[in-house]
């Protein structure tokens, strides 16, 4: 029997707003609120809003037969709070209708996997802790940012306590091996990976309403006969994508949800199953090890990070980003401003408007006029983001100075915390042997104690850098 | 294939651009192998390259003289004697009224660009009509409004199709306040041309809006460059370490945009003190640019050295970090093509036309001081952005050749001999 294991990327990027070189110092904010705005708001109205009523509504009609997962990026969830909550209330839903599963991903959808190994277990932890507030669940597969995979990547995310990483099926990795089985980890035999199946994925996404395509007008039973017709033995078919190719890359007028809504009606006549992700692992055994040395992804024709890091600006932007020191002081530092910033400049997308690779297909580059125009923007507004990092502390601090001084407040507040519960422990336990000595036995209320405590702590932390400085 | 060619410039003798675009359309099509070009220009030095036949038209009579051939046979510069009696033998009115006619019956002309510049003008077309009836040709070529005349005169007596070249048009000249007699005769010369080779998109659709020509019959034909000599590729930058020159290299007049590269210097200045700001060149602005810069306070900053020749331009490209051309209106604009082949990054204004075929450089309008300001801060700061567009974009240049060039004008030949007409659409059909 046959698997279909479905799977939709949510995520869109901060734009930044033009910040030429002499506002570097001055202006701190760097988004376009407007672009922002109007972007996520075209966005949830076009795909995201009638894409999730579709799969709601297909949930009501199929009960638990229909399965599906999504990806938030932690980027998209604070844009959507704010201008689109009504996507977020729809995901809810989906979520209680136990069909669903959400996976982790870095909370920025940025690189961090390539460039700093610490700050991405912690976004990505962050992310899945987002996830289980939001939708319920703590996520137990992870996928990356553009489903950037790579052995050493799949270690960590067996580390971190995943079952299960999604990644592309790339035909210079995979070779005559078939996306349709469940593969493992090659460094680490604790992690399933499911493979991305980027031609029935493709099919839908990219060439859907494509009338010069042969296959044109794909109808749902033709579609599910491609996949019931699957040698014997692959069973199991990835099938991921952005939700935005529902309703933006395939518009609605091309009745691309009408051809989802009927995908699992065909399925059920062909006898074809659908899952989640952590179903198809557990479902499914692992068959063989699958070894990548080099990142993969699911973007462009090469499939591999060319699209992020292919140019000298790139890789020039991407060093400043991921800059040990840097890195290491953002994620001590208690200040909320500068990690908000962090996110989002972490956004691959940023980088993405400086790929200089000849496209075949015309390249979305924002407000940007070339790729040397979106590296000036970006560097403009690195710089700035830098130097506020750089003077919360002086230059000769060491991280692990830094972070030990952390620690010991953290310490410090915690033995406060502990000393302060005996106190009033005990002085609970003084007003009952002397109840007549003050008339006030409800005074020492734990609880306003362990309030006052947590806003006690910042300002500690504020007080330890400066007396560093000195 | 046999081209009449007309131009007024041609190196050695370099007044301006005119002289390097004919050097190179000329010496592609001579890498072509079949195409013969005859080129008529008014006062050549005799250093000419030899590849193609020159053709002195300060020594083509346009009246009858008894001359012996032993007494001037020697006194040729450009074509020979031969062709002299060749000449004479086709003189088609009696133009002794002209004054300053010489013993040969022949008109001298002064070269480049002197006061009376109508009139040799008209002159160089009363030359062309002999010309026209003594040499063999399949069809005409004529660079820049000052070859028009004669490229029509010519055509009229042969009944060959015209191609003319436009390098720039008046409406880039003078920011859009154009002298009518200019104009006049670049309208007549398109008028009467089969085909209209714009040197870039920018300068087609001038002529199209302006000058009310037929689309069909106007192609855009970019420029390209010579690959370096290796004298020039010797030379060794001298830099700072510490400072980094950003470069204005052009006749410093209302056309090039100064007064844009002077905003974008103080916006530069404000922020950032290890930057030099370079004008190389002169102009009727030069004095006024001056002024400028002191007023704002950055003329500790600004040099301006001069007028730069030969191997100068060259040296103050591979001494400079970033190359600046912020013209108001720029046909094409070789400039920057150098400044790549130099390894120096280039920043544009949208309204140069060499900017359609270039894409490792920064485009910003020219009236976009932030922008440029911005470009050229980055430039200066980012070593990968500098190391990229340095690199890619000297690869990108070796690429634009004038054998290309020379190719694809054999190609608007043909059709026009072929068909007795020029399409764009069917060329550009064929091009891709």
């Amino acid at each position: 029997m046959k698997t279909i294991c479905l799977y939709f990327e949510i995520h869109q990027p901060n734009h930044l707003k033009r910040y030429r070189f002499f506002d570097i110092g001055t202006d701190h904010y760097y988004y376009d609120d407007y672009e922002n705005e109007r972007a996520i708001v075209d966005t949830a109205q076009r795909s995201y809003i009638p894409a999730l009523r579709t799969m709601l509504e297909m949930t009501q009609t199929y009960g638990t037969y229909f399965r599906v997962a999504f990806s938030v990026s932690g980027v998209v969830l604070e844009l959507m709070e704010q201008y689109t909550p009504e996507v977020i209330d729809l995901l809810q839903q989906l979520a209680d209708t136990g069909c669903v599963e959400f996976l982790a991903e870095p909370y920025s959808h940025g690189l961090a996997s390539l460039g700093n190994t610490d700050s991405f277990i912690l976004e990505t932890k962050r992310q899945a802790r987002k996830m289980k507030e939001l939708f319920g669940h703590t996520p137990k597969v992870l996928r990356n940012s553009s489903l950037i995979y790579s052995d050493e990547i799949g270690a960590l995310a067996a580390q971190m306590g995943f079952k299960g990483m999604l990644a592309e099926g790339a035909k210079h990795i995979l070779g005559w091996k078939s996306p349709h089985y469940v593969y493992r980890c090659a460094a680490d035999n604790r992690l399933s990976l499911l493979l991305r199946d980027y031609k029935l994925s493709d099919d839908i996404s990219l060439r859907f309403s494509d009338t010069s395509w042969p296959q044109y007008p794909l109808m749902a039973d033709k579609y599910i006969q491609w996949i019931a017709q699957l040698p014997e033995g692959e069973n199991l078919v990835n099938i991921f994508m952005e939700l935005s190719a529902l309703g933006i890359y395939q518009p609605l007028d091309s009745h691309i949800l009408e051809f989802l809504r009927a995908l699992p009606a065909a399925a059920m006549q062909a006898d074809v199953n659908f899952a989640t992700p952590s179903e198809a692992i557990a479902k499914n055994k692992a068959v063989a090890p699958m070894e990548m040395l080099d990142p993969v992804s699911w973007n462009d024709e090469e499939r591999d990070t060319s699209c992020w890091l292919g140019n000298g600006m790139q890789r020039e932007a991407f060093n400043k980003l991921y800059d040990e020191k840097i890195v290491g002081r953002i994620l001590a530092c208690p200040d909320r401003r500068i990690k908000q910033d962090w996110d989002r400049l972490q956004a691959s997308d940023n980088l993405r408007f400086m790929t200089t690779k000849p496209m075949h297909v015309n390249l979305y580059r924002s407000f940007y006029d070339s790729p040397y125009d979106a590296f000036t923007n970006y560097m403009n507004i690195l710089g700035d983001f830098l130097k506020r990092v750089r003077d919360m502390y002086s230059e000769d601090v060491e991280n692990d100075e830094l972070n030990s001084l952390y620690t010991q407040i953290a310490n410090m507040d915690a033995e406060l915390n502990t000393k302060e519960n005996e106190i009033s422990r005990l002085r609970a336990r003084l007003d009952k042997y002397e109840p007549k000595a003050d008339h006030a036995p409800e005074e020492p209320k734990p609880q306003p104690e362990k309030k006052a405590a947590p806003a006690k702590a910042p300002k500690t932390a504020k007080a330890a850098p400066k007396t560093k400085k000195k | 294939m046999k081209v009449l060619m007309f131009g007024w410039e041609f190196p050695p003798k370099i007044y301006g651009g005119l002289a390097v675009a004919s050097y190179g359309i000329t010496k592609g099509l001579s890498l072509q192998g079949d195409v013969e070009t005859t080129f008529c220009m008014p006062r050549p030095t005799g250093d000419e390259e030899k590849f193609l036949k020159i053709v002195n038209m300060s020594q083509v009579p346009v009246a009858w003289r008894d001359v012996y051939y032993d007494n001037i046979k020697d006194r040729f510069v450009g074509h020979t004697a031969e062709d002299y009696y060749r000449f004479r033998d086709h003189l088609y009115a009696d133009f002794n009224y002209l004054q300053g006619l010489d013993d040969l019956g022949c008109i001298p002309f002064a070269g480049g660009y002197p006061s009376n510049l109508h009139q040799e003008i008209n002159n160089f077309s009363i030359i062309a009509g002999v010309l026209a009836r003594s040499e063999q040709f399949d069809l005409i070529h004529a660079h820049d409004w000052l070859t028009y005349p004669a490229g029509v005169h010519a055509k009229q007596v042969s009944g060959k199709p015209l191609c003319i070249h436009v390098h720039a048009t008046d409406f880039d000249r003078s920011r859009g306040k154009v002298n009518p007699t200019v104009y006049g005769i670049e309208k007549d010369g398109m008028d009467h041309a089969d085909c209209i080779m714009c040197v870039s998109e920018l300068t087609r659709q001038t002529v199209i809006n302006q000058y009310h020509q037929d689309p069909r019959k106007c192609v855009a034909m970019h420029n390209a460059v010579y690959p370096l000599s290796d004298e020039i590729k010797a030379i060794e930058p001298h830099k700072n370490p510490g400072e980094k020159v950003v470069t204005y290299l052009g006749r410093i007049t209302m056309q090039k945009g100064p007064e844009y590269f002077i905003e974008a210097a103080r916006r530069v200045l404000a922020r950032s003190h290890n930057i030099r700001f370079c004008f190389a060149g002169s102009g009727d602005m030069m004095n006024a640019m001056i002024e400028l810069a002191a007023s704002y306070g950055i003329a500790d900053r600004c040099h301006f050295p001069g007028f730069q020749r030969g191997s100068q331009v060259y040296e103050c490209y591979k001494n400079s970090d970033v190359f600046v051309m912020p013209s108001v209106s720029e046909p094409f604009g070789i400039a920057p093509l150098e400044a790549m082949q130099c390894g120096c990054p280039s920043v544009i204004s949208k309204q140069s036309g060499c900017g359609e075929i270039l894409s490792n450089v920064i485009k910003v309008d020219y009236w976009d001081i932030d922008a440029m300001a911005d470009a050229i801060y980055s430039i200066c700061t980012n070593e990968a952005l500098h190391r990229y567009l340095s690199e890619e974009g000297q690869r990108e240049v070796d690429q634009i050749t004038w054998e290309r060039v020379g190719l694809r004008i054999r190609n608007c030949y043909d059709q026009l001999l072929n068909n007795g007409w020029f399409d764009n659409d069917t060329y550009l059909k064929f091009k891709a």
